[in-house]
């Protein structure tokens, strides 16, 4: 396979790989979230019986490693691509190292390695077993079989694959700072870097980040998506409008996703104290259980 | 007799599991097989990340028949009872032999359990060793319901003999054995047969694979050797990433790689830990500079290119770890230069512990007791105030948050660039040790004025709040604080006595407690060092036995003189004067503690006794005042003679009133003169 030329080639030729092995390729999830993970179509479609194949690409947001756009590899948003299997194939191993082959890593060249990690997330009530996986000593993915969500067993189990894109992007591409990346192809009429689209956003996020969010707005609207999700799941199953069967595990969910989002930029603003974190970190995981609770009830978890 | 070869193929292992997996494999399969009667004559075990091995040589064919003989009712017993019987036995009123026993002809069944082939008893061994595999963490996948530590992906389990191989017939969750295995991930990833252990070991060896953890690790550390000595460097040693490397790789290929010379003047052991513990790299030192200038990785593979783009990638991956270490360092040495206050500031808002405030409250309670301690430990008490105040700063830096096994070791270059003494430098590393019953304890007094106070702060701190350790638990680690504590104060010689001095007032009742647990602190530690358990409580009992130093003169004083025939013989003396004396006061109801006089001495022996206690008084009180307990307990010892010469000669309970009570009266004086020396109540034997 020919080396890549850009970020979105990789991007793509990741896409067209994990379409031809069967995955429905979703979009970004609407929402800021952390990671990957926290797209309703990993976190919930991860519980139940159903079967699933999934794989998206998700803006993430992780506010404190904002660094004005100016360090090599860390962003404040960044891209990761996700890959959910439900039940994991046996051979999801090998279907991994067919993507590496696919953006350009030549096996005979490299040095790819499965080392021991245990994932954990604690806002989301999750662990898997797995490993990252290392291309000559950098950590180019995150593999993992989820043991539980929200608290719920996981049966059958999936298989989850996470890529940091930047930083595969970066080795595939051979370039030593992110901002220096080509987005397109470099040889296209209008070339454009990743630094021409992101170096000017990292600076404004940053700055606004770590000391100008309004910390008291965002304590209002944590505590707003709790009570909220909370209210939404606290309905009747039948609608009474409708006179169906109706659980809003999805938009209770998405609150959910907003108070983990309004944590990190609290944490980024640097209010939050070492004591006070493991208890916000409580109130979200409390409420990704409910909402787990919520979905396995439902028909897209497979229960009748 | 056949050999039987199992192999559990399956997704990488991690590397620290793969040892105690393959032992735990050996045991639960030799374990079952040989309780269902096959035996077999070797059995060894293999480990890589992707497979556990195991192989046993000279197995049974088949478990041995056994007879078994069974005692049934009596004939003419109701035929219900018979019928119970022959259910039970499996066999039919034919088979029953009539015997006669005492009670009368009774009905007897013989029996016979056939033998079971090997294949049988293996299959079903190795498919609850499958199902109930102890690992300490394991996981499902897919669908199926089976644990193991990652996907299982084949079993291979074979029996051989010189005539033919067959496979094992056993199915575990749609796993099916058979006599297939594969090669390397990448280099010879076919599946391929294999015939036998020996078969199965050349061709890995073909595949890429070297299935003996030794042999790996030899390889690793004689090419990575091999290849610094060529240089003229050397590579630093490390055992445990050694075990930890040849662990994730089934071909080891040794590659050497270049530090970029902007990182050379990090302190070595920051570079050796960055690469160590997210890269898992050697570090190679050049003896000529005495830095780190290299480093080893070793890959799994056999590249088209001679490993040239895998090292150029762990490269720049190296370089971009240490350009964050560089980072940090420069920050750090920027706060360090102008004194670190704002570190020491920060930790105002770090919890220590939600009942015993914040680590800056800590620090300021371990500066006064430094400063407290150090006249007796010949440090300069400002010093060792103003060490202790610097000595954990380095919490707030940005190396240690990074790296928190680097605490000390930063707050050492640190203190030295902030422009403080040599000795408070050493102190910020030092006063975390001793660590262990074998780290190093320090010496330098500023060091051990701060090495105790942390500690003493630590211990009474958490004793005040009642968070002692229970059982095996021991989460603030009070124990080993203990056992540094003791170690400091014995490995350089300090008279600290620790009721006195080191328990503060308001410890209260726990004070005693507190002492009670550095006691038992000491007994472990004695009695790893060859000092009875019953010698330390018999010094324990006497006066000023908080003071270590003293109270382990005494013990070993007192288990040298036990040592002696003398001494040993003392003791029995010493007990049966007590016991006679003990019953004597209990029976009269009073204490014969007073008044022993030799003009109502009637026998010799007597006579010699009271001279003999007379002498080794004289002796004994100096010796005593002067803490010289060798000499004390040597003429305790000299008594021995004369109380056995007395028991001899002279019978206590005499019939004259007067004699009596003189005689119980001498009796006192040998407990009093040798409980002078230490209670040797507590002595066994």
């Amino acid at each position: 396979m020919s080396t890549p030329k850009s970020f979105q080639e990789i991007i793509l030729r990741l896409q067209t790989y994990w379409a031809e092995q069967g995955c429905a390729i979703l979009q970004p999830y609407d929402m800021e979230v952390g990671a990957g993970t926290f797209h309703p179509a990993t976190t919930l479609r991860a519980l139940g019986s159903k079967p699933w194949a999934a794989a998206y690409v998700q803006p993430s947001r992780r506010p404190t490693d904002g660094r004005y756009g100016e360090n090599p590899n860390r962003l404040q948003h960044y891209y990761q691509y996700q890959v959910l299997i439900k039940p994991s194939p046996p051979n999801l191993q090998e279907l991994y190292l067919g993507s590496l082959k696919a953006i350009g890593i030549d096996m005979a060249l490299h040095d790819i390695r499965f080392v021991e990690d245990d994932w954990e997330s604690p806002t989301l009530g999750a662990w898997g077993l797995g490993w990252e996986v290392w291309c000559d000593g950098m950590e180019v993915s995150q593999f993992t079989y989820f043991q539980q969500v929200g608290g719920h067993d996981c049966h059958p189990i999936s298989g989850e694959l996470t890529y940091g894109l930047e930083r595969l992007a970066m080795y595939v591409l051979g370039v030593d700072h992110v901002m220096n990346m080509p987005f397109n192809d470099p040889s296209a009429p209008i070339a454009l870097t990743y630094g021409d689209i992101f170096r000017q956003t990292e600076e404004e996020y940053a700055r606004w980040n770590f000391d100008v969010a309004n910390t008291e707005v965002l304590l209002r609207q944590f505590e707003e998506a709790e009570a909220e999700c909370e209210t939404i799941l606290a309905q009747e199953a039948v609608d009474p409008k409708t006179g169906k069967r109706i659980i809003m595990a999805h938009p209770a969910y998405d609150q959910c996703i907003k108070a983990s989002h309004m944590f990190n930029l609290l944490d980024a603003r640097g209010v939050i104290s070492v004591t006070e974190r493991q208890a916000y970190i409580g109130r979200v995981r409390s409420l990704a259980t409910k909402c787990a609770d919520a979905f396995v009830q439902t028909s897209a978890a497979g229960a009748a | 007799m056949a050999d039987l070869l199992i192999e559990l193929f399956s997704e990488e292992i991690p590397a620290g599991l793969q040892a105690p997996a393959a032992e735990n494999l050996k045991k639960l399969l030799t374990n079952g097989m040989v309780e269902a009667g096959l035996t077999y004559a070797t059995a060894s075990t293999f480990h890589t990340a992707r497979r556990l091995t195991l192989v046993v040589e000279d197995l049974l064919d088949a478990s041995p028949t056994v007879q078994e003989e069974r005692k049934g009712p009596k004939v003419g017993a109701p035929e219900q009872a018979i019928n119970g019987f022959l259910r039970g036995a499996g066999l039919s009123m034919d088979d029953l032999e009539v015997r006669n026993d005492k009670k009368g002809q009774v009905y007897f069944a013989k029996i016979t359990k056939p033998g079971r082939p090997a294949s049988e008893i293996v299959a079903e061994v190795l498919e609850t060793t499958i199902r109930n595999f102890p690992w300490p963490k394991s996981m499902r996948w897919g669908s199926g319901s089976l644990r193991w530590v990652r996907p299982l992906q084949s079993v291979l389990c074979i029996l051989s003999n010189e005539a033919e191989v067959s496979i094992v017939p056993l199915e575990v969750d749609g796993f099916k054995a058979g006599n297939q295995t594969r090669g390397h991930r990448f280099m010879a990833p076919d599946a391929f047969a294999v015939s036998g252990f020996d078969d199965y070991d050349t061709k890995l060896k073909r595949a890429k694979v070297i299935l003996r953890t030794e042999e790996r690790q030899a390889a690793i550390w004689q090419d990575a050797q091999t290849q610094a000595f060529a240089l003229g460097y050397s590579v630093v040693e490390d055992a445990g990433l050694l075990a930890e490397v040849a662990g994730l790789v089934e071909w080891p290929v040794v590659l050497m790689g270049q530090i970029d010379e902007e990182f050379l003047d990090l302190p070595p052991e920051v570079l050796k830990t960055s690469m160590k513990e997210h890269q898992k790299f050697f570090s190679v030192a050049n003896p000529k500079t005495g830095r780190i200038e290299r480093f080893v990785t070793v890959a799994n593979i056999e590249a088209a290119d001679q490993g040239t783009t895998i090292l150029k990638g762990n490269q720049k991956v190296l370089a971009a770890r240490l350009a964050d270490a560089k980072f940090f360092w420069e920050n750090d040495l920027r706060e360090a230069k102008v004194g670190m206050g704002a570190w020491q500031a920060a930790l105002e808002n770090v919890t220590f512990h939600n009942k015993l405030g914040s680590q800056a409250a800590r620090i300021k309670r371990i500066a006064a007791l430094a400063r407290d301690l150090a006249p007796m430990v010949g440090a300069d008490p400002d010093m060792a105030e103003q060490a202790a105040l610097v000595a954990k700063a380095d919490l707030s830096s940005e190396m240690v948050y990074e790296f928190p096994e680097l605490q000390g070791l930063m707050g050492r270059y640190y203190a030295a660039k902030a422009g403080m003494s040599a000795e408070i430098a050493a102190a910020c590393e030092a006063h975390y040790s001793p660590l262990g019953p074998s780290d190093d304890v320090p010496t330098a007094p500023v060091s051990v004025a701060v090495a105790l106070a942390d500690k003493l702060d630590t211990l009474t701190g958490f004793w005040a709040i009642n968070e002692k350790p229970t059982g095996s638990k021991d989460p603030f680690a009070l124990r080993r604080a203990a056992l540094g504590v003791i170690r400091l104060i014995l490995d350089n010689h300090l008279t600290l006595p620790l009721a006195d001095r080191l328990i503060p007032a308001d410890a209260g009742a726990g004070a005693a407690d507190l002492l009670g647990f550095f006691q038992d602190r000491l007994k472990t530690y004695l009695r790893d060092r060859g000092i009875r358990h019953d010698v330390i409580d018999a010094c324990i009992a006497m006066p000023q036995s908080d003071d270590l130093a003293l109270l382990i003169k005494r013990a070993e004083a007192l288990q040298g003189t036990l040592t002696t025939d003398d001494g040993e013989n003392l003791i029995q003396g010493f007990k049966r004067a007590n016991n006679i004396l003990s019953q004597a006061e209990a029976q009269d109801g009073v204490e014969y503690s007073f008044g022993a006089d030799p003009k109502f001495a009637e026998n010799e022996a007597e006579k010699v006794l009271f001279a003999a206690l007379d002498a080794a008084d004289k002796k004994i009180q100096p010796a005593m005042a002067t803490q010289n307990f060798a000499t004390a307990m040597a003429a305790m010892a000299t008594l021995r003679g004369p109380i056995d010469a007395f028991f001899e000669a002279v019978k206590i309970n005499a019939d004259s009133a007067l004699v009596r009570r003189n005689r119980l009266n001498l009796l006192s004086r040998i407990r009093t003169t040798c409980l002078s020396v230490a209670d040797l109540t507590k002595v066994e034997g």
